[in-house]
């Protein structure tokens, strides 16, 4: 398993060269080379969603994806979604408003699978919601204030898109 | 005097009772939180274990050669290369009652679970490790697994621990109170339940994991985990290690989640330690969830036989019960195997008046993975045993169960019990009460029969129960544990800046403390809470700690906190006195200054007082010490302090696939004054959603062998956002009498209500069927085999 291959990928829209083993996942290439340690790993088998990222704007498991298999895509990580000074985006911010986390280790996978969803899908019932939250355990929320601050976020969303439109 | 300086912060009052936005959150929403495994230190190793294949039996080779010798691998050490001190839990109990055993941090011989670590191995990189873990041989003579508490106390079962007769840990009949028998004797109803509950993990979504190395320049091993009692890992290790506890360093950083099984000291962090000692390199281990579902701490697995008795109007007369906890192969440290049955055995008769009560508690050792305290401890069980006796007497009775509940309910406080336990006031009936009606309103009754018109199947079930919360050293000590942890220790100290830095010896991981305890601070000093900064989980920081576990935080540690800081006011005061030439009962604290109590807006800034006391000495009042620090302890005095509530489930149930939908959920708490209602409600979500996994969705389970038929979370059944609902709260206040702010415990209540409530609404959903079910967690084909039994039964008696 000593051979090592020369991958090249775009991480929050930076361009990276990386050397890996091919069975290294993305999660911990993401994690322990790119030093991106706010994706989190939950189970490594594909269940949990802890690791959820954008791969070419679709959430993806980074522990069920090899690292190779990420060459020349485009991911997005947790560290893309706020603006440079910090500031939290709309996403974000609805998490805080909501109380939709509480010890945030799985907060992660939460905010990217609902940034894919939300791009896919900008107006979502409460119940369509809940069946995409569905896919990422939490442990603390009960998941309701999950699906408050995703629903909350798809609604100003949209408010602010009818807003621009009325304009 | 505290309670003269409180109400000299005349403008407190601002932050505590707020649902303050935390401050947490920015940087958890932002992946800059640093939880265990962010950390990478320089020459950093990676380690894992090597774990029994088998369940019970002895070791008969074990050949880590191969391993060694792989390229990469920097060392692999079992038992016999470490020497390491075993781990021992202990209760100042008699021998008849309670068995210490040890725990070792390696198995050296024997082995008792599947999952038992044989040895450590360490390598360049996390994926070699796992490679090295490949080329380790072990030979075992497999012995016989004991995985059940019947095959436990059978005649003649082989003994898990030689020293530990009968397989029983422990074995206490802790009340044995007069008028037993003469009450089942003259009784008018005498009902009994056998309640089973499955065993169970907490699972935090972040596993368990550490961090080792050794510091030369502070001569310290520091050990970065993810705990929930710091000073206690610190404690096991030095002894393990043969270290003076000075020279250990305990640092917990961000936590994904604990739940009560990272409230015990783990073998792993130890033998970690032990090994970066060993190489003199930081050594990280991270648990990876087959581990973390097979081979750490599980939870909750215990049997109960009760029987209570009723007189005609349905007053409980006695209740009699005998508990069988499962506590797997080992006893945790600090809280010993004991925990589970001397918690029901002492608490069992909870919200209800009981005259005459009978308890035998026994903790049982198997050849399953150990058990460590669990969000509830025992309480979710004992709750659905009275609450499925309650059931069961109003069925016989043809009573309204939330009638016979209401007679039941202790009305009058402080209220001592049979079981010598004084219960601190609370709104048992008025919880009750309100949670009936608000299904009333709700329309659910009619909801529900409506449905049996259509012949569907929904069930409506309540459960009433208050908790412990806050147990201080007395019901601790009474406990007769060996480390009996009631109190908490808070520093405070004010910068030049005027801002402060407060510690406590409790420990957040979810539970919003830096928001919760700065809210108490930001009030009793009139600060902003941005202002307070909130340190724990550090044993070089914190004077000493227990950390967070049994709803303890806010009541002690907030209590703590909250009288440091009224002590820190009482020094401000009398050095903006002398500054301000005036007496001390003419100044207050205000918002961010000592000010004139007439003059409002005047006096001295805080940062003016600060650069007095620390740059400025010489213009201090004579005796004051130069600086600006103050330590509080709080104990509880008194039994405890007890929240409440009552839970409410609507449930309808699926013929055919026998799934169980919870339709409504609804919560009426009361946990005291609420110091961040946001917060409060979070955790009782929390709670709930995790009680719910317990009574429909988690078991861990074994085959005769012992070998664990749970290793992913495909055997697993984690309920998801689809199976858990929303659920709504209502809170009621009454606020605590031994603490400080008047809270009480909020973190397990949750948990703790839920199962109960479930199971009622399930059995009454099967009113018609004639089957009660008893266990959890209910199995989708048991509830639609009593659904079709009744629909054949209905055809049958149907006329053709």
């Amino acid at each position: 398993m000593s051979e090592k291959v020369l991958i090249e990928l775009t991480v929050n829209g930076v361009e990276h060269e990386l050397v890996v083993e091919p069975r290294r996942t993305l999660v911990d290439a993401l994690r322990h080379d790119l030093r991106l340690t706010g994706t989190h790993v939950g189970c490594e088998h594909g269940v949990c969603g802890a690791c959820t990222v954008l791969v070419d704007g679709q959430p993806a498991r980074a522990c069920l994806m090899f690292a190779v298999q990420a060459e020349g895509r485009e991911v997005r990580t947790v560290e893309s979604l706020a603006e440079p000074d910090g500031t939290l985006s709309d996403l974000q911010q609805c998490f805080a408003d909501n109380h939709g986390l509480q010890c945030g280790f799985c907060t992660p996978g939460f905010l990217m699978l609902a940034e894919g969803f939300l791009a896919e899908e900008p107006s979502p019932t409460r119940e369509q919601v809940r069946e995409v939250v569905s896919s990422n355990y939490c442990r603390c929320t009960g998941y309701q204030t999950i699906i408050d601050s995703i629903s909350a976020c798809a609604a100003q969303r949209c408010g602010g898109a009818a807003k621009e439109g009325a304009q | 005097m505290t309670a003269t300086a409180s109400e000299r912060t005349l403008r407190g009052g601002s932050w505590v009772g707020r649902s303050v936005q935390r401050r947490e959150d920015p940087r958890l929403l932002t992946g800059s939180g640093r939880f265990l495994d962010d950390i990478t230190l320089p020459g950093m190793l990676h380690a894992q274990f090597v774990r029994s294949t088998v369940a019970a039996g002895s070791v008969t080779a074990l050949s880590l050669d191969a391993a060694r010798a792989m390229r990469g691998v920097r060392g692999v050490f079992a038992a016999r290369d470490l020497g390491l001190t075993g781990i021992i839990a202990g209760l100042d109990r008699p021998l008849t009652e309670f068995r210490p055993t040890e725990m070792p941090v390696l198995a050296q011989d024997r082995v008792r679970y599947v999952g038992e670590p044989l040895a450590i191995a360490v390598a360049d990189d996390a994926y070699l490790v796992e490679d090295a873990l490949e080329l380790v041989e072990v030979e075992y003579e497999v012995g016989a697994a004991i995985t059940s508490i019947p095959g436990a106390l059978a005649e003649g079962a082989p003994l898990v621990h030689d020293e530990v007769p009968a397989n029983t840990f422990l074995d206490v009949s802790m009340f044995d109170t007069e008028g037993v028998d003469q009450a089942f004797a003259e009784a008018a109803v005498v009902v009994d339940v056998q309640c089973s509950t499955g065993r169970q993990n907490a699972l935090p979504i972040e596993t368990r994991g550490a961090l080792a190395y050794w510091d030369a320049r502070d001569e310290q091993l520091i050990i970065y985990t993810c705990s929930q009692v710091p000073h206690q890992v610190r404690t096991v290790a030095a002894r393990s290690l043969g270290l003076d506890e000075r020279k250990i360093r305990v640092v917990v950083p961000d936590m994904g989640g604990g739940f009560g099984i990272k409230c015990v000291v783990g073998r792993e962090e130890i033998a970690v330690a032990a090994a970066a000692l060993r190489l003199k390199r930081p050594v990280k281990w991270i648990e990876d969830r087959r581990d973390a579902l097979t081979a750490s701490f599980l939870a909750r697995e215990q049997h109960y036989d009760a029987k209570a008795a009723f007189d005609a109007d349905g007053t409980l007369l006695a209740l009699q019960a005998d508990v069988l906890c499962d506590m797997g192969a080992y006893s945790c440290y600090p809280f010993t195997a004991g925990i589970e049955p001397l918690m029901a055995s002492a608490e069992m008769p909870g919200v209800y008046q009981l005259p005459a009560y009978r308890v035998r508690g026994r903790a049982i050792t198997s050849n399953k993975a150990p058990t460590a305290p669990y969000r509830g401890v025992s309480r979710p069980q004992y709750v659905m045993v009275i609450e499925r006796l309650m059931e069961r007497a109003a069925r016989e009775l043809g009573m309204d169960a939330v009638e016979l509940r209401r007679r039941n309910l202790i009305t009058v406080f402080p209220y001592t019990g049979i079981n010598n336990i004084t219960y601190d006031p609370g709104s048992y009936l008025e919880s009750l009460n309100l949670c009936e009606q608000v299904l009333q309103d709700e329309g659910w009754y009619e909801y529900q029969a409506e449905a049996a018109q259509q012949g569907r199947h929904v069930g409506i079930g309540y459960s009433c129960f208050s908790e412990r919360t806050g147990y201080g050293s007395a019901a601790f000590a009474a406990r007769k544990m060996d480390v009996v942890p009631g109190f908490d220790i808070s520093e405070i100290k004010m910068d030049t800046s005027g801002t402060v830095v407060v510690t406590t010896g409790t420990l957040s991981h979810g539970q919003s403390h830096e928001t919760t305890m700065a809210q108490i601070v930001a009030d009793k000093l009139g600060l902003d809470i941005n202002q307070v900064k909130i340190v724990q989980g550090d044993t070089d920081r914190i004077t000493y700690g227990f950390g967070s576990f049994a709803s303890r935080s806010i009541t002690i540690g907030g209590s703590a906190v909250s009288l440091a800081a009224v002590k820190l006011g009482d020094k401000l005061l009398e050095i903006a006195a002398h500054l301000l030439d005036t007496h001390i009962d003419n100044v207050r604290l205000g918002e961010g200054r000592v000010e004139l109590v007439d003059e409002p807006g005047t006096g001295l800034d805080y940062r003016a007082i600060a650069e007095v006391a620390h740059l400025r000495a010489q213009l201090l009042p004579k005796g004051v010490e130069p600086g600006l620090a103050a330590t509080a302890s709080f104990d509880v005095n008194g039994d405890g302090t007890f929240s409440n509530a009552t839970h409410g489930a609507v449930v309808e149930l699926h013929p055919g696939t026998g799934k169980v939908e919870i339709l409504r959920y609804y919560c009426v708490e009361d946990c005291g004054v609420a110091i961040n209602p946001k917060v409060v409600d979070g955790q009782a979500r929390g709670g709930i959603a995790q009680g719910i996994a317990g009574a429909l969705f988690e078991e861990v389970t074994y085959d005769a062998n012992g070998q664990p038929l749970v290793a992913s979370f495909i055997d697993y059944r984690v309920p998801t956002a689809c199976e858990i609902p929303d659920v709504g709260i209502s809170h009621l206040e009454t606020p605590c009498l031994f603490t400080e702010s008047g809270a009480k415990g909020a973190g397990e209540g949750g948990t703790i209500g839920a199962p109960a409530a479930v199971l009622n609404a399930v059995n009454d959903g099967l009113r018609h069927t004639g089957v009660e079910l008893n266990d959890t967690p209910i199995h989708p084909h048991v509830v639609a085999a009593a659904l079709a039994t009744a629909t054949a039964t209905a055809r049958e008696d149907s006329p053709a």
